[in-house]
This record gives C-alpha cells, sequence and structure tokens, in this order.
C-alpha cells in the first residue's frame, strides 16, 4: 500500500498545510514529512508501481529505479537537513514553499512519462521563486523576478520540446532520447537553463543569495540537480555535453575569484560543480555516469554544509560581504570547522565525499583517452580549491580581523553543520556505501597509494599558488557584469534609444508638414489612436449590445427576404 | 567584548606563528612531492606519471586562472551599488 502513495506529493501536501497550521503543529509537520519521505524512498520497487491516464496519453507517476531512488533519497535527506538548519530563522511561509519546491524535485525524480515530470518541473519553478521572494530583503522581489522570468522561459522552451518530441516519436516515455530533431534539442535547450549553464547561468547567482539564510540552502540542492537527473535520464552520452561542462567548470571558476559576497561565491561553485556532473553525462559511460551520479549526491551534501556555514554568518552578523568579514574563527569554532570541512569536500581531498565521486568522472575522461578533457578537469580540480575550497573559509573565517565577534548559531543550526560535516567525512571514509546506491555496478578503487599523493600535490600546490597570490586577491565592493546584462542594461538602452529617436523624428515630420496633413493626423489620432473611440476594445456588456443589434437586424432582413 | 590588546595577541596572528605556518607548509609540500619517490602515480598520458606533475601543473593552473580572471575584471567589473539605480 505504502508504494502507492509518490513521495513528492506527500512534501507537497506538507509544504501546503506549513503555510497555513498554527504553531504548535508547524514542528511537527517540518519534522515528520521528510522523515516519512525518506522511508518512502526507500521502499519503492522498481518499475511503475502508480499509473493514470491524461488525454491519450499514460501518467506514470511513481516509477522506480536505482538512479531515480538515489536521487528522491538525496532530495529527501536535504528537506530534513535544511529543516533543521533553518526552523528557527525561516518564515512558515518560506518553509512551507521550500517544501512544496522539495517535493516537486522528488515527484521530477520518479516520474515515469515526461508530461508528469513537466508538470513537477513547473511546480518547482513556483516554489524555488516562492523561497527567493521570502528572502532577506527589497533586492529579493527584483531578484526572484528575473529568476521566474528565466524559469518560466526555459519550462515554455522544455514544453514545446516535449510536445515536438511526443508528436514525432509518438511515445511521452521518460528516456534516453537522440539529439536530432529540434524538438530533442528544444528539451536539451530547456534542461540546461535549470542547469545552470552558459550563456544562461547568471540567475544562479543572481537570485539565490538574495533569499534568506535558510532558504539559500534549500535552494542551492534542488534546481540544478533535478537538471543533472533529467540529463542524465535523456541525454547521456551527448558529445556537446562535455563542452558545455567545460565552459560552466571554468565560468564557475573565474567568476568566484572576482566575488565579494560569500554566498555568492558559493553559488557560482554550483555552477562549477555542475559543470563536473555535465562533463561527466557527455561522456556517458557507465563510470562517468556514476561519477556525475554520486557527484551530485555529494555536492549536495558539501554545498548545503557550506551554505549553512555561511548561513549562520548572516544569520549572526547580518552581513555577506568578504569585506566586512573577516577574523570569525576566534568566536565561531564550530562553524569555522564545519565550514572548512564543507570546503576540503567541494576540493575532493582524500577522505571526504568530494573525492570519491569527483574522481570517477576524470578517470572515465582517462579511460576513454580524452586528452583535453583530462588535463581541464584536472586543472579545475586545482581551481576549485583555490576559489572555493580556500578562498571561502579564509576571507570569511580568517583573513583580517574585521572586529565583529559573533557566537556560533543556535543549538539546532550547530547540529545540522555537525550531521553534514559527519555524512561528509563518512562518505569519503566508507565510499562503498555510496557506491552501492548507484546506477551501475561500481569497478573503481579511489584509495591507491598514486592516487591519493596525485591529489594531495595538486590541491596543496593550488594552495600555495593563493597565499603566493593573495595581494591580487584582495576584495574590492565590486560585483562582476554577467549575460544578464544584456537584458538589465543593454534592452533597456536599446528601448530607450528608439523613444527617444523616435520622438525627435516625430516632431520633425510634424514641424515641416502643411497644416492640412497635421490636422489629418490629428483627427486619425483623435478616433484610432490609443484612447480613440474606434480603436478602443469595448466593454462586455457593449459589445453583447452591438452584437445583439447585428442579430436582430439579421433576422429582420431574413424575415423580408 | 575582548579588548584591543587580547586581540593582539590570539596565538594563531602572532608573526611567529605565521612564520611557523609558512614553514610547515613547504615542509608538507616538500613532503608530499618527495613521496613519489615511494609509490608509482598510474597515468594515461605519459607526462602525468612524470615527477612532481600534479605539483607543478596544479600550481601553474592556479596562476593562469587567476590571472585571467584578473584580465576579465577589466572588462566586467563594476562598483556593487550598479545595478541599484
Amino acid at each position: 500500500m505504502i508504494n502507492f502513495i509518490p513521495p513528492g506529493i506527500i512534501l507537497i501536501i506538507a509544504g501546503f498545510l506549513l503555510l497555513i497550521v498554527p504553531k504548535q503543529l508547524f514542528r511537527i509537520i517540518a519534522f515528520v514529512a521528510p522523515i516519512i519521505t525518506i522511508f518512502i524512498v526507500l521502499q519503492i520497487p522498481d518499475g511503475v508501481s502508480l499509473k493514470g491516464n491524461f488525454l491519450d496519453y499514460s501518467i506514470e507517476i511513481i516509477e522506480g529505479d536505482k538512479l531515480s531512488r538515489l536521487f528522491g533519497l538525496i532530495f529527501s535527506i536535504m528537506a530534513l537537513g535544511g529543516t533543521i538548519f533553518s526552523i528557527n530563522n525561516i518564515k512558515n511561509k518560506e518553509l512551507g514553499f521550500a517544501f512544496i519546491y522539495a517535493g516537486s524535485a522528488i515527484g521530477v525524480t520518479f516520474s515515469g512519462d515526461l508530461i508528469s515530470m513537466f508538470v513537477f518541473w513547473e511546480i518547482m519553478a513556483i516554489g524555488s521563486t516562492m523561497v527567493i521572494w521570502n528572502g532577506l530583503e527589497l533586492t529579493s522581489h527584483k531578484a526572484g523576478l528575473r529568476y521566474a522570468l528565466v524559469h518560466f522561459l526555459g519550462g515554455v522552451i522544455l514544453m514545446i520540446g516535449i510536445i515536438g518530441n511526443i508528436n514525432q516519436t509518438g511515445s511521452s516515455n521518460f528516456t534516453a532520447v537522440s539529439l536530432d530533431s529540434w524538438a530533442q534539442w528544444l528539451m536539451l535547450i530547456g534542461i540546461l537553463i535549470n542547469a545552470g549553464a552558459w550563456p544562461i547561468s547568471s540567475w544562479i547567482g543572481d537570485a539565490y543569495p538574495e533569499a534568506s539564510a535558510g532558504g539559500m540552502v534549500f535552494l542551492s540542492a534542488f534546481t540544478t540537480k533535478t537538471a543533472v537527473f533529467v540529463l542524465i535520464k535523456t541525454f547521456p552520452g551527448t558529445e556537446i555535453l562535455v563542452y558545455i561542462g567545460l565552459i560552466m567548470i571554468f565560468y564557475g571558476i573565474i567568476y568566484a575569484l572576482l566575488e565579494n559576497d560569500m554566498r555568492r561565491i558559493l553559488a557560482y561553485s554550483i555552477v562549477n560543480q555542475v559543470g563536473f556532473m555535465v562533463t561527466g553525462i557527455g561522456i556517458g559511460t557507465e563510470m562517468a555516469i556514476n561519477g556525475a551520479a554520486s557527484h551530485a549526491f555529494a555536492h549536495i551534501i558539501y554545498k548545503a554544509l557550506l551554505l549553512m556555514s555561511a548561513g549562520s554568518v548572516l544569520y549572526m552578523t547580518g552581513k555577506r560581504k568578504c569585506t566586512d568579514l573577516g577574523g570569525l574563527y576566534r568566536t565561531m569554532p564550530i562553524t569555522t570547522i564545519c565550514g572548512i570541512i564543507g570546503a576540503l569536500a567541494i576540493s575532493s581531498f582524500p577522505l571526504t565525499s568530494g573525492f570519491i565521486s569527483k574522481s570517477m568522472i576524470s578517470q572515465s575522461a582517462a579511460d576513454l583517452h580524452l586528452t583535453y578533457v583530462w588535463f581541464l578537469l584536472t586543472a579545475a580540480s586545482a581551481g576549485v580549491f583555490l576559489h572555493a575550497g580556500i578562498k571561502f573559509p579564509w576571507f570569511v573565517f580568517f583573513q583580517k580581523d574585521s572586529g565583529l565577534r559573533p557566537k556560533d548559531p543556535p543549538f539546532n543550526m550547530k547540529i545540522s553543520m555537525i550531521i553534514f560535516s559527519a555524512i561528509c567525512i563518512l562518505i569519503g571514509i566508507f565510499p562503498s556505501v555510496l557506491y552501492s546506491l548507484l546506477p551501475f555496478e561500481v569497478d573503481y578503487v579511489p584509495y591507491t597509494f598514486g592516487h591519493v599523493i596525485a591529489y594531495l600535490q595538486l590541491l596543496l600546490f593550488a594552495g600555495l599558488a593563493f597565499f603566493i597570490l593573495l595581494p591580487q586577491m584582495k576584495r574590492t565592493l565590486t560585483i562582476s557584469l554577467d549575460t544578464d546584462w544584456l537584458f538589465r542594461v543593454v534592452s533597456l538602452r536599446i528601448i530607450n534609444f528608439f523613444s527617444k529617436e523616435l520622438k525627435i523624428l516625430s516632431d520633425g515630420i510634424k514641424g515641416g508638414t502643411p497644416e492640412q496633413i497635421s490636422s489629418f493626423i490629428d483627427h486619425l489620432i483623435k478616433y484610432h489612436g490609443p484612447s480613440g473611440i474606434l480603436a478602443k476594445t469595448l466593454p462586455t456588456g457593449r459589445t453583447i449590445f452591438w452584437v445583439i443589434v447585428i442579430f436582430v437586424l439579421f433576422l429582420i432582413l431574413t424575415f423580408l427576404s | 567584548m575582548k579588548s584591543k590588546e587580547s586581540k593582539n595577541i590570539h596565538w594563531l596572528v602572532r608573526s611567529s606563528t605565521i612564520k611557523l605556518l609558512w614553514i610547515l607548509m613547504f615542509l608538507i609540500l616538500g613532503i608530499v612531492v618527495l613521496l613519489q619517490f615511494f609509490g608509482h602515480i598510474h597515468g594515461h598520458f605519459i607526462i602525468d606519471e612524470t615527477f612532481g606533475f600534479n605539483a607543478w601543473y596544479g600550481f601553474i593552473a592556479c596562476v593562469i586562472m587567476v590571472f585571467i580572471s584578473k584580465f576579465l575584471a577589466l572588462f566586467v567589473k563594476r562598483k556593487d551599488n550598479y545595478y541599484d539605480d
């Protein structure tokens, strides 16, 4: 019986309840719903266990396999971890929408057909936008609106792609497709927009850091990783993804290096990390897909940990810029240590979760002798330590003495950080736990003497580069323009230019024309202009009146003839 | 609230500690490279098996990335209230 309750729907219903229930019930639902979801996700068997019909299509609401259970599990663990972290600092409404968001992400992972996948995909966009809109400041409204625009555009593109694909192939199955028609290209573009692929990647750095401390912990986990899941299902081994992934990797590093806002550094590093996964999906071998899937799992945990650490700093100090922070290790020891563990995990240090997942992607590139890809991935691994692994803890917790003396955050926030730190290390020490959950049999041993030494050399010398180049990395009160500059600034300039020039043009024409012509134009404007009587849209009542008049005339004419 | 004096003597920011940390760092870097004598790094592209490859490659990659970002900054860097008005 329990197999027939879609796990995503439980969180979505819980999310709606959280929006309305009184305080006493709020905490109970917030903790019980994710725990039930974790339990159900683990029970879902292989194959379709719940389906229905919509128009002529069969809708498979629950279809389980190893991949969907892996993503469903990490999404529901994240819902629980995010709740523990944010229960004291999040608005009721915000947590409700975060649950709807998380539930719809889980809904995507268990969808067996493209139609139900798309429905959950769109609920996700609404839920996440509402989380951003419940953020800290006024700026979160504008950023949330930009975020919504990007995601609804992506959603429309994906929908056209799905409809085209169903028309062409006659099947709405949510399985691998080859990239050989316009519909499949549109599907790919729609999915990549949610993955944060360049050039439409600025929304991550733009919108996520405007959410609240707890809000961003939720946001970091679902949208991009759901896109990774959908890419694994639909486009494994698609070569173009290798290049798109590599661009994302270096885009993330370069922009994070330039960034001053601590949570925006981590937002750019999401693009970087998803780039590794997208590259792995493009390589497409069993090892590469295992690498991408396990890296998504590991990434969700350590990115959430990093954002909990940054969120604790934001919560305790109210500051978010590296130029305002520094020296917090003195009074926030637990936040500092947990932040460093997250930073080591994202950098793939041996004995952390990142080491045992990311190296499978590099290994798959080496196995296929993709020379450039391997050398770029290796350089990027050093770059991750540079832009996130050292930069984040250094500028937030060490650097200079900012004079701030905040305490570690409240109990629940500390506990969530400690639990997630422990998971990072446990997965790093016992990789077989994660490997047993992966879609394919794992034939890979991460801990060999040579591999560990190679990684230590790579990372520690990246660290040396950081400290030698420290004067070059001095933080300034600046932002970096991104592709969204085109629609935030350039498009406005074009509109302003034309409205100004057109005005001059029309004034000039008016001034040079004889009296009769300009009075004719005025006459036209009077009756046909925006508020002219002949151009106005008529109120319904008047329209009906005229329809009736015409109808009566028609009847009379019919009788007479 | 700690006084200014006690801030200055936190053990981690004393100049002697910082000097010691630099020495320790170079020591660890040296050990990590020398450890390659005791074990083989299994490579796939010949050069990645050579002595100290990962060390210099990681270092140079980072230097290049920092300078690319500095170069890009010439074009994309703006005051952080750029979009505000």
